[in-house]
């Protein structure tokens, strides 16, 4: 059963829907209860988060991480040019539980590394595709067995960051195949990086191109159009989708300035604070990711996305798959259906006593 | 009299004044993936707004785009010296998906300069010979990367024996002090394991004084040159109007040798090594093409010995080069420009003289 979407006003019996006509009620029956033994299930089982990001070495993607998560989930450092680019893109995934007031999130981060750094990237999203594919099909073949686990692992990826550099002309032909083949799969959500190189109205120019461009070539990123479920979702979702793509910054060090403790980063003519909106808009994002949409990203991902991948493999074998094995999925845009290549993805999960020890 | 004095201490100046007669011609290319500042820098540098009428290509048009040569010329005097620039652009560089090979047409342009000097150096009418041969190179890194990623290790690679190469770390306001340190230092560790040869600066003869020899190592140190480029002026209450970039949490200073090297980079590109680059492009680069290319001529079996053995105009098409040659109407409409440019400023020099010949009061009719 899906936990019910919070309701702005849960203390009266009130119905949200507008289309069921208001009653009274001759007492209290004490239906919002239902709320609090669904917080407190939650709060025992806990909650997952798989999110993906992607983008070409040096945007600060592993920075943004740990900014976002306020951990060191990456041990990246500002000054970390030892690190080599490597010839072909590897998938890294690295697992952490963070608890906060008594929640407690078990987040999953996977990083591309290798992403558009190369000479020729022609078909360098193939390798992504075929992990977030892989992941739809472990959680397939755990739905269709017989005795199924009371709760399947979600390894499916919820999230994708895309890292537009900040180049203040428009999106690149890399940006537009990667997005064009990447938001038919999984819920994107493009952000503009390192954004500390770009002045207010160069952002502001830079984003309106970049929302040209993506309605032009019909790219439907994160909060997609066709989602949204009523007006106070339109409204709400009309309002981030004029700010997508944010301009962010990202941070771990932190600074003093009028006193208080910030993360931000240092230069000789001022410290960018990375939570202060009128720098950059990096808590909007983490709104967005986190305090907002969380739930709503893992809610598309399973009733629109895992569906669709579903129905096509099911729709492809004609009976219940049994064995090992996955498809890419050909996208949509003409490309040929690909063999299998799992040894060109190479994950490495590592174990979560092994990072909290580095952390 | 001083017998002793013979008069050639006087040289100097006749070379000055012949100089600012002829005025300077540099050529300067401009290389790297977009939307690093390229242009902003251009037009920083010389105070020009050289791109004024751009066109930034649509998202759509990128897909299809391949990489293009672009000259734009502009005519800038300061002092009384004149300097016609001509800026060379390479729009479409590291843009594709796929960037095999998308150097290949900048060599071919350099290349091709080289060879019309060649052709030109070898001709009989010898009186104009332009040169727009390349001089310099700035190649801009993204100050994004780790380092030089491989599409800047191939580009270097394939041009840095035909041309002078500076390397350049563009938007550095994006990178905090010790961030531009490091970046400088793998940048200079790179292009050693490399093996790339960068423009070299002369070292400074012992007998300068110490404020030109602390300038002159402080330049060198700070290779690649990290730069911001800005045409606007800003106008913070109380201080004065400097060129920057205001942002929200600051304002850049463009001409603040704490905040950029752009200062370094005018000053060793325009005021002190300007006419050492031209000398390098000539003395080493160039004949360095030009011996590759006579040696190959030299090969046996490559050609006939006595058809070889003139190189004049008629047959500098039979010579087995690999470019296409210019037409030799373009060669004439270029020499009669430059008489006609000649012409016409011995004839403002003339008027300016007879302006000065008469008395104040007949000025009025002098017009």
């Amino acid at each position: 059963m899906e936990p019910m979407r919070q309701s702005p006003s849960p203390c009266s019996s009130r119905p949200s829907s507008p289309r069921t006509p208001p009653y009274e009620t001759l007492g209290y029956v004490g239906i919002d209860a239902v709320l609090d033994q669904l917080k407190i299930k939650a709060m025992k089982m806990g909650f997952e988060f798989n999110i993906m990001v992607v983008g070409q070495s040096g945007l600060g993607k592993s920075t943004m991480v740990n900014t976002l998560f306020k951990s060191k989930i990456w041990k990246s450092t500002a000054l970390d040019l030892e690190r080599p680019i490597p010839q072909t893109l590897k998938l890294q995934s690295v697992t952490h539980i963070i608890e906060e007031k008594g929640v407690k999130l078990k987040l999953t981060v996977t990083d591309t590394p290798g992403f558009g750094d190369q000479i020729n990237n022609d078909k360098c999203w193939d390798p992504i595709l075929g992990y977030i594919n892989q992941q739809y099909e472990q959680y397939l073949q755990e739905e269709i067995l017989i005795t199924r686990q009371r709760h399947i692992p979600d390894t499916r990826v919820h999230c994708c960051v895309y890292f537009v550099p900040p180049t203040g002309h428009c999106l690149r032909p890399l940006d537009i195949e990667f997005l064009q083949r990447l938001s038919q799969t999984v819920n994107v959500v493009p952000v503009i990086a390192r954004a500390d190189s770009l002045t207010i109205e160069e952002r502001e120019s830079f984003r309106r191109r970049i929302q040209h461009n993506l309605r032009t070539l019909c790219i439907e990123v994160y909060p997609q159009k066709c989602f949204d479920e009523d007006i106070n979702d339109r409204i709400l979702n009309s309002k981030i989708r004029d700010r997508i793509p944010f301009a962010v910054v990202g941070a771990d060090r932190e600074h003093l300035v009028n006193g208080r403790c910030v993360l931000g980063r240092k230069t000789k003519w001022g410290i960018i604070e990375v939570e202060n909106l009128a720098h950059c808009e990096f808590p909007l994002l983490r709104d967005l990711l986190i305090r907002s949409h969380l739930q709503d990203l893992k809610d598309i991902t399973h009733n629109v996305h895992y569906e669709n991948y579903r129905v096509c493999r099911l729709n492809e074998s004609h009976q219940l798959p049994r064995g090992p094995g996955w498809v890419n999925l050909a996208p949509t845009l003409g490309g040929p259906p690909a063999t299998p290549r799992p040894s060109k993805v190479c994950q490495q999960a590592q174990d979560d006593s092994e990072d909290d020890e580095e952390c | 009299m001083d017998k002793e004095y013979v008069g050639f201490a006087a040289l100097p100046n006749q070379l000055h004044r012949k100089s600012v007669k002829k005025g300077f011609d540099f050529t300067l290319m401009v290389a790297g993936e977009s939307g690093l500042g390229k242009s902003t820098l251009i037009n920083s540098l010389f105070l020009t707004n050289l791109y004024e009428d751009r066109q930034l290509p649509e998202a759509s048009a990128r897909l299809t785009q391949t990489l293009t040569i672009e000259r734009r010329g502009v005519e800038i005097e300061e002092g009384g010296i004149k300097v016609k620039l001509t800026v060379v652009d390479t729009p479409g560089f590291g843009d594709s998906v796929d960037c095999s090979d998308c150097w290949q047409p900048v060599v071919r342009y350099i290349e091709e300069q080289f060879e019309q000097y060649l052709r030109d150096e070898s001709g009989l009418n010898r009186k104009n010979i332009q040169d727009s041969r390349v001089h310099c190179c700035l190649y801009f890194i993204s100050p994004f990367g780790r380092g030089l990623r491989p599409l800047d290790v191939a580009f270097l690679r394939a041009v840095h024996e035909k041309v002078n190469i500076i390397p350049v770390i563009g938007k550095a306001d994006a990178l905090m002090p010790k961030e531009t340190q490091a970046l400088k230092q793998k940048i200079r560790d790179q292009l050693k394991e490399e093996e790339i040869n960068i423009y070299q600066f002369p070292d400074c003869d012992s007998d300068e004084d110490e404020d030109f020899k602390r300038q002159d190592a402080e330049m060198k140190e700070s290779i690649p040159f990290a730069v911001v480029g800005s045409c606007e002026v800003v106008r913070d209450g109380g201080t004065r109007p400097v060129r920057g970039r205001r942002y929200s949490w600051g304002t850049v200073e463009v001409e603040n040798p704490h905040h950029c090297d752009f200062l370094n980079l005018r000053r060793m590109l325009v005021q002190t090594h300007l006419q050492d680059l031209k000398e390098v492009t000539h003395d080493l680069l160039y004949e360095g093409y030009r011996a590759r290319c006579l040696q190959s001529l030299a090969r046996p079996g490559a050609r006939d010995r006595a058809s070889r053995s003139k190189l004049s105009r008629q047959s500098a098409t039979e010579i087995p080069l690999p470019m296409l040659p210019l037409a030799d109407t373009e060669k004439l409409i270029r020499e009669k420009d430059e008489e006609l440019r000649r012409m016409q400023e011995m004839l403002e020099k003339m008027q300016a003289q007879m302006q000065q010949s008469q008395t104040p009061g007949e000025q009025s009719d002098a017009l």
